[in-house]
C-alpha cells in the first residue's frame, strides 16, 4: 500500500496532471492555494510543458482556461469561494458557450470563515449557471472525481463546478493514483459561432444548456457518484453531502449505519433518489458542509409534509463548519467532551509578522491621520488587514477585494475627509485599479496607499503582478506624477514619512503614496536559498 | 491500531513538520492516516493545531471528535491546554514548557504549567534549553517528537526513517542534529 500522501489541494493537482490537463489558472487565495502550487512545482507537470499560472484575478483565470478549452485542450481554473464571485461573469457565461476541451473550476468554500469574509456555498453558482457540481467527500474521491468531471465536461461540453470546503483541501491522506492520460490535441469547437454571445447566439445557446439539465440529472443518477445505502430501521432517512459523509460515519465505529443513507457528491440532484428516501423514511436528516442548499431545496417554499431536520430546523447550526460531534447530537447520540478549556487560557489572534514593512507604514499613518480623529481609513483584503487588531488599529474597513479606493471615493464624495484607501500591491492589480481610474476621472480629494511588499503575502509569498509596475500603473490611470510618493517604511524613516502622508492628505486630488519595502518572510526565504546555493557551490 | 493526537503550538513552531514525520512513518508502516491542518490567516503568530488520525483501518473524519484524542503533542505549554477538550480522560499531554510570548497578556507560566500537572498522564520538558544544548534551537520540535514516541505505537526505527527523509535534501548534519534532538526526548520522557 504504497501510497501518495497528499492534502486535498494536492490530491486535485495530481489528479489534473494525471486527466491530461494543459493548464491550468488560479489566484491564489485560501483554502485553494496549493492546487496550482501543486501543479508549478510537479516535474512531471513541467515535463508534459503544462502551464501553471498565476492570473491577475479569478476572472481572468476562469477566462483563460475557456480560451484553453475553446482550443481543445483540458483546462482548470482554481480560487477560493469569493473568487467566484470575481469570476462570476465569465463562470455563468461559459455555461452558455460551452467548451470543446474539458473545463473545470474549482471553487473552494471557507465555512467557518477559518481565514475569508464570508462563507458563501458555491453550490448556488452551479445551480444558477445550471452546471453540473462535483463535491467529493475526501481525498481519493477528489482525486478520482478529477478524472470524471473532465470526462463529464466533454461529454456534455460545458464546464463542471468542483466544490471543496477547508477541510478537505487542507487535508492529507493517502492516494491511490490513475493511470496517466495523454492531453488533448488542439482543435478548433465544431461550431465556430458557439462562443459568440450576441443575443441571436446567445438564446439558442441557452436552449442548448436548457435541453441537456435532463440528461445531467440522469447522469447524477447513474454515475456511481450519489449512492443510497439502505438501512432497515426507516423511522430516519439520512442524506449527506460531500464531506458531511465522513462525519456521519465516524458516529458509527463499525462504519454500518442502521437507516438509509443517500451519499450525494454529484449535482444536478439526484431526483429518483431523492423521491426514494423520502418516500421510504418517516423523517429525513440533511447533512452538508456549507449552507443548506439540499435542505432547503427539499423543503421548498410550501411545507409538502415531508419531516425534514438539518440546518434550518436547528439539528445543525444555521452557520459554520461541521464535525463529528455536531453530527452526534444530531443523530441524537451523546455529545462527549473532554474536559472543559481552563479559564487561564487567553487568545492568541495572528499579527503581523516581527520586522513587517505594513506595521511601519501604519504606525506613519496612525501618526498623520491622528488630527483627524479616527473612521476614515478604507482597508482591503490581505495581511495588512490584521492592522484592524491592536496595537495597530488603523483600519475602518475590509470588504472585497479592491473595495478600499473606491469606499474612499464615496465617502469622500459624501465630504468625509480627509478619506484614506489602503490597499495591498497584489490587491490593487486584482481589483483596485479600475476604482483608482473612477478615482481620476472624478477628481476626489482622495489618498491611496498602496502597500507594496512585492509579494501575495496572506496566502504564502505568491509572485504579485504589480511588482516593479506599479508607478507606471498609477501614472498610466492619470495620477500625476507629484502626486506618486514612493516611501521607505522603514522606522528611521518614520518622521520623513509622517510628513510625506500629511502633505498628500491636504491635497485636492488623488494623490498615491507607495511603501515599498519586501515581505520579511519571502526575503528570509530568498536569503535561506541564497545561503544555501552558497554553500552548494 | 489507532492513534489520534492533536499537534499545538504557534504558527512558525514547526507543527507541521512533527505532522509530516509521523505522517510518513505511519504510511511507511501501512497505516491508514488523515491530517488535517491550518493554513492562511491563522498562521500568522497565532495559535494552530493539526489533526492527525493514524490507523489500522480506514479512517472516516479529518477530525477528531472531542473527548477522543490519546494525546496532544504541544510544542507551546498554553497551546497544549487550549485542546484539552479533545483529550480523551486518560490521555497524555506532550508539551514544551518554554513559553512563546508574543502577546501582552500571557498567564503566568507557573499556572500554565500546574494546570497541565493537574493531568494524570503528562510529559513535560524545556524542548527549546535542550534543543540549544544540542546546538541548534530549530530542533525543539523534534525533542518533543522524541518524547511523544513514547505514546506512539509506531516503531521508534520508522521515526528515524521519516526523519532522514524529511531533512535528507538539507544535508547531513542537519539530519544527524535532528535525529539526537529526538533521540535526547525520547530519553528524557523517562525522566
Amino acid at each position: 500500500m504504497q501510497k501518495l500522501v497528499l492534502l486535498g489541494d494536492e490530491a486535485i493537482g495530481q489528479a489534473a496532471i494525471d486527466a491530461g490537463l494543459s493548464a491550468i489558472y488560479a489566484y491564489p487565495g485560501t483554502p485553494s492555494t496549493e492546487i496550482n502550487e501543486y501543479v508549478m512545482a510537479s516535474k512531471e507537470a513541467k515535463e508534459g510543458r503544462i502551464i501553471a499560472s498565476w492570473t491577475v484575478n479569478e476572472k481572468t483565470a476562469v477566462e483563460s482556461a475557456l480560451g484553453m478549452s475553446y482550443s481543445g485542450k483540458r483546462s482548470m481554473a482554481c480560487m477560493k469561494h469569493v473568487g467566484l464571485n470575481v469570476a462570476a461573469d465569465p463562470f455563468i457565461n461559459s455555461a452558455i458557450t460551452g467548451v470543446n476541451g474539458g473545463m473545470i473550476v474549482v471553487s473552494a468554500d471557507d465555512p467557518s470563515m477559518h481565514s475569508s469574509q464570508n462563507e458563501q456555498d458555491s453550490r448556488f453558482y452551479g445551480n444558477f449557471a445550471m452546471l453540473p457540481i462535483l463535491e467529493p467527500s475526501n481525498q481519493q474521491e477528489a482525486y478520482d472525481m478529477i478524472h470524471y468531471g473532465f470526462d463529464l465536461s466533454e461529454k456534455f461540453h460545458v464546464p463542471v463546478l468542483f466544490r471543496i470546503t477547508t477541510r478537505l483541501a487542507h487535508s492529507r491522506s493517502g492516494i491511490e493514483r490513475k493511470a496517466v492520460r495523454t492531453q488533448n490535441p488542439i482543435s478548433l469547437p465544431e461550431n465556430l459561432k458557439q462562443f459568440i454571445l450576441l443575443p441571436a447566439i446567445a438564446r439558442k445557446r441557452y436552449q442548448v444548456l436548457l435541453s441537456i439539465q435532463d440528461a445531467l440529472e440522469e447522469e447524477s443518477e447513474n454515475s456511481g457518484n450519489n449512492v443510497y445505502i439502505d438501512g432497515s430501521d426507516k423511522s430516519l432517512g439520512i442524506i449527506t453531502t460531500g464531506l458531511a459523509y465522513n462525519y456521519l460515519m465516524e458516529n458509527f465505529p463499525d462504519r454500518t449505519v442502521p437507516h438509509p443513507v443517500l451519499k450525494i457528491t454529484q449535482y444536478p440532484l439526484p431526483r429518483k433518489m431523492l423521491q426514494k428516501i423520502v418516500s421510504e423514511c418517516k423523517e429525513i436528516l440533511v447533512i452538508e458542509e456549507g449552507m443548506p442548499v439540499v435542505e432547503e431545496t427539499l423543503k421548498g417554499i410550501l411545507d409538502h409534509g415531508i419531516k425534514i431536520k438539518g440546518r434550518l430546523d436547528g439539528s445543525l447550526p444555521r452557520s459554520g463548519e461541521l464535525n463529528p460531534n455536531l453530527v452526534a447530537v444530531a443523530l441524537g447520540k451523546p455529545m462527549i467532551k473532554g474536559d472543559d478549556v481552563p479559564s487561564l487560557i487567553v487568545g492568541r489572534p495572528p499579527s503581523l509578522c516581527e520586522g513587517c514593512p505594513h506595521t511601519d507604514s501604519y504606525f506613519a499613518l496612525n501618526e498623520a491621520m491622528a488630527e483627524y480623529g479616527k473612521g476614515r481609513v478604507f482597508s482591503d483584503i490581505g495581511c495588512y488587514t490584521l492592522a484592524a487588531l491592536p496595537p495597530l488599529e488603523a483600519i475602518n474597513s475590509c470588504v472585497d477585494m479592491g473595495a478600499s479606493i473606491p469606499m474612499a471615493r464615496g465617502a469622500a464624495d459624501a465630504g468625509l475627509l480627509p478619506a484614506v484607501a489602503v490597499i495591498g500591491d497584489s490587491t490593487f492589480t486584482h481589483s483596485g485599479m479600475t476604482g483608482l481610474l473612477d478615482a481620476v476621472i472624478a477628481n476626489s480629494p482622495i489618498t491611496v496607499m498602496i502597500l507594496d511588499n512585492s509579494t501575495t503575502g496572506m496566502t504564502g509569498g505568491q509572485p504579485s503582478a504589480a511588482t516593479g509596475r506599479l508607478k507606471q500603473i498609477c501614472l498610466g490611470l492619470g495620477v500625476e506624477e507629484n502626486h506618486i510618493r514612493i516611501l521607505k517604511p522603514l522606522r528611521k524613516q518614520h518622521t520623513e514619512n509622517v510628513r510625506a502622508i500629511k502633505e498628500e492628505l491636504s491635497y485636492q486630488g488623488v494623490s498615491v503614496i507607495i511603501p515599498t519595502r519586501e515581505c520579511i518572510q519571502t526575503l528570509n526565504r530568498r536569503m535561506r536559498e541564497k545561503f544555501k546555493n552558497k554553500k552548494t557551490e | 491500531m489507532k492513534n489520534d493526537i492533536i499537534i499545538a503550538g504557534v504558527g512558525g513552531q514547526g507543527i507541521l513538520s512533527i505532522a509530516a514525520i509521523i505522517a510518513t512513518a505511519a504510511v511507511n508502516n501501512n497505516l491508514y492516516i488523515k491530517q488535517s491542518e491550518v493554513h492562511g490567516m491563522s498562521q500568522r503568530g497565532g495559535e494552530v493545531q493539526s489533526h492527525l488520525r493514524i490507523s489500522s483501518s480506514p479512517i472516516a473524519s479529518d477530525l477528531i471528535p472531542t473527548g477522543a484524542a490519546d494525546m496532544i503533542i504541544s510544542l507551546e505549554p498554553m497551546e497544549a491546554l487550549r485542546y484539552i477538550p479533545w483529550l480523551k480522560p486518560d490521555g497524555w499531554i506532550i508539551t514544551n514548557t518554554e513559553p512563546f510570548l508574543n502577546i501582552p497578556n500571557y498567564p503566568p507560566i507557573e499556572d500554565v504549567l500546574a494546570e497541565i500537572k493537574k493531568r494524570p498522564h503528562h510529559i513535560m520538558m524545556n524542548a527549546d534549553e535542550v534543543a540549544r544544548e544540542l546546538g541548534s534551537e530549530k530542533a525543539a520540535n523534534m525533542v518533543i517528537l522524541g518524547a511523544a514516541t513514547r505514546c506512539l505505537d509506531i516503531p521508534y526505527e520508522e521515526i528515524e526513517k521519516a526523519i532522514r527523509n524529511f531533512f535528507g535534501r538539507k544535508g547531513e548534519e542537519i539530519v544527524k542534529m535532528n535525529l539526537s534532538a529526538l533521540a535526547k526526548g525520547r530519553e528524557m520522557a523517562l525522566l
